[in-house]
């Protein structure tokens, strides 16, 4: 979805070097950046029960986006386990399989060039160009143990994931049903109470609702970002640890 | 005169007309507008806001004197129709906000309309006030009590006039009815009773009865947990009392008789347009939840709008829409930023023009568009404080996608998403719309010649 160039690229099948290290390269930061939109909307929905009185609406469609992601990084995980060898048109067909595209096939084609998108492309590319230059000097050799790496979080506890989305999903929509008021301190007996504060910085964030090309998503990433509310500047240091939290869930 | 774009080959020109509303930089959070609605002659125009108040504009009589003003607005009536309130049992409070206003048709001098906030649907009587009566024998001029003893002649009161007064009052209160968030109501072709929806249900009320409501649709899974598509707007047909739509963040539409069952949990039709593969994304469930579905007047078609479109659907047809509009489909590579901004949540709602023929709808930056159904043209107009000189024209906007951008247009990074237009109302017969920019109602006529 985020990588429009890239996949291109991908589903044109050039079986040489330079399709292959595209297609390797496309598939770590695909990941990554389905990661960070995963954490952003847990975070989303972890704020619902904080919220006076949650949106049921946007509670759902948000809840939704979850599970499309946790059944789209099982079916990867499994996927990836299997083939190992053959990630040439077996990869490819499997990304156009999964579908997950922000333009049409026919902008695609043309080979449109969306300003906006690719700068997010880019910041993600910049803060990842580690990841990308690793994968790059491996790509010739061997990528098995690339792929299986990179795929560890995934393979170690598909199930545990499964499962943690599940019980954060069941209790969002429990609490949302409201059945007693104790239920949403149960909630917070799990996490640290800095998540208060969370609520606080995050409605600064949301307001600024200029285009930032997803400035929220490198101000969870990073510490040193200043926020748009320059009053929760100490509570960033506390976010980042909530994060790593759901993260390492 | 009735709508329409391009009579006579020409083009309707909009101009400014009116603006109510403070200008301050800082907008009080209560101030801001949460719906707007014409009543079925046009005369009135009721707005409500965050802050619980419904304020209802009169169309002042045209004078002869003065053509050019053409019936300004002005306001007939303030009231506090909500309270906020704090629910104890679940410890949470319930907003005041006014989620929508819907006129009842005149039946005699007074005015009524309902008004909703979350939970609890009020129906409210509006009258004048003209005359009082005099000479009362118990009381005095100023209502206090005469002693008894003191009185030694009757005479009978006598009304005079006073200066007008417009008062409302609360004729009922619809309480206790909804366990979610109340998204629509809907006042039915019989005038004897309307709808209320949320999240999950729906009840039919009828206006004399207050303690009472029947539930029509439950959508509430037995498991919480199933949950994964709620209800987002629903209305009576203009002519058809049995008849209902409702539509759903899942982009469908049922419309359901109540002639079938009690319990309309089987629609009778199901409107659904088939998904675009090439355009599949994370977000595409959530783009295509519809914000809002009205029918036309003839009653023959419904309007849905979701995040980047406006489609029109023949009730005979449910397999696809019958007309589809990009409303701003620039954003639709920015999906990932408006995720995260909230934005790609923005309800945005959209109406008809008095002769189906036209319809509009709201965008960010304080954009408004308009489409042409017949010769297929559309219009984007801006309602800024800018563009308010009296009968000034508007002028049409242009977002810049790509490439080079021209003098006049605005680039798509530069919008302002803090400025939406979210509500938007037609009047029922004439070329006059309102639109509410955050605090602000913007009132715009066509040229007059």
């Amino acid at each position: 979805m985020f990588m429009r160039g890239l996949k291109r690229k991908c589903f044109d099948g050039e079986e040489d070097i330079e399709g292959t290290l595209a297609g390797i390269k496309a598939i770590p930061s695909y990941n990554l950046q389905r990661q960070s939109l995963l954490d952003m909307s847990l975070v989303k929905l972890q704020l619902c029960h904080m919220l006076v009185e949650p949106n049921l609406c946007r509670s759902v469609l948000i809840a939704n986006t979850v599970r499309q992601i946790q059944e789209e990084m099982t079916q990867d995980g499994t996927w990836q386990m299997i083939n190992t060898q053959s990630t040439g048109q077996a990869s490819l067909d499997r990304l156009v399989s999964t579908d997950i595209l922000c333009r049409s096939s026919r902008e695609q084609a043309e080979g449109k060039h969306v300003p906006g998108y690719s700068t997010f492309n880019k910041d993600f590319e910049s803060d990842h160009a580690q990841d990308s230059s690793e994968t790059m000097s491996t790509a010739s050799s061997v990528q098995a143990p690339r792929n299986l790496q990179t795929n560890m979080w995934e393979m170690e506890n598909p199930q545990e994931n499964k499962g943690n989305f599940q019980k954060s999903l069941d209790q969002i929509f429990e609490t949302l049903e409201n059945k007693s008021p104790n239920s949403v301190e149960d909630l917070f007996s799990e996490v640290d109470n800095s998540y208060y504060d969370l609520d606080t910085m995050l409605t600064g964030m949301m307001n600024n609702t200029k285009m930032g090309h997803c400035d929220g998503l490198e101000t969870f990433s990073s510490p040193t970002t200043t926020p748009s509310n320059s009053n929760c500047k100490s509570d960033l240091n506390e976010l980042d640890h909530i994060v790593e939290i759901l993260v390492e869930s | 005169s009735l709508a329409g774009f391009g009579n006579l080959m020409q083009d309707v020109l909009w101009c400014f007309s009116q603006v109510k509303g403070t200008i301050d930089i800082g907008v009080t959070e209560a101030d801001i507008i949460s719906t707007v609605e014409f009543n079925h002659t046009g005369e009135l125009l009721a707005t409500g806001d965050k802050g619980g108040r419904v304020v209802i504009f009169q169309r002042e009589q045209e004078s002869k004197n003065q053509p050019h003003r053409r019936g300004e607005y002005n306001v007939y009536s303030t009231f506090q129709s909500h309270e906020p309130e704090f629910d104890y049992l679940k410890s949470l409070e319930i907003e005041e906000k006014i989620n929508k206003i819907r006129w009842l048709p005149q039946q005699n001098a007074a005015y009524f309309l309902l008004s909703t906030n979350d939970k609890t649907v009020k129906l409210w009587k509006v009258s004048e006030r003209d005359k009082r009566p005099e000479g009362y024998n118990l009381k005095d001029e100023d209502g206090r009590l005469r002693d008894p003893s003191m009185i030694t002649t009757l005479r009978v009161p006598v009304l005079r006039p006073m200066d007008l007064m417009v008062e409302a009052t609360p004729r009922r209160v619809f309480a206790n009815a909804h366990t979610y968030h109340i998204n629509s109501i809907s006042v039915n072709s019989d005038y004897e009773t309307y709808m209320s929806a949320d999240d999950l249900r729906i009840n039919l009320w009828h206006f004399e009865i207050t303690n009472q409501s029947f539930n029509i649709v439950d959508i509430k899974p037995a498991n919480m947990e199933e949950l994964t598509e709620v209800i987002t707007a629903a209305e009576f047909h203009p002519h058809h009392c049995n008849t209902f739509v409702y539509s759903s963040s899942k982009g469908t539409i049922r419309l359901c008789d109540m002639r079938t069952s009690a319990l309309c949990d089987r629609h009778a039709k199901f409107f659904e347009e088939p998904e675009d593969p090439s355009n599949r994304s994370f977000f595409s469930e959530i783009i295509s939840s519809i914000s809002d579905v009205k029918f036309s007047h003839s009653g023959r078609y419904i309007m849905t709008r979701d995040y980047l479109t406006v489609k029109v659907w023949d009730l005979n047809m449910e397999n696809r829409p019958i007309e589809t509009y990009q409303v701003h489909d620039y954003l639709r590579s920015k999906l990932c930023s408006l995720y995260e901004n909230d934005c790609i949540f923005d309800k945005f709602e959209c109406v008809w023009n008095g002769s189906d023929s036209v319809i509009m709808t709201g965008s960010y930056n304080n954009f408004f568009r308009m489409f042409d159904r017949n010769t297929k043209r559309d219009v984007t107009l801006e309602a800024s404080r800018e563009n308010s000189k009296p009968r000034a024209i508007l002028k049409p906007r242009k977002v810049c996608v790509g490439g080079k951008r021209r003098k006049d247009e605005i680039s798509v990074d530069s919008l302002d998403f803090s400025k939406k237009i979210l509500h938007t109302a037609w009047h029922p017969s004439e070329n006059i719309i309102a639109v509410a920019a955050t605090n602000n109602l913007y009132i715009f006529q066509d040229k007059v010649n």
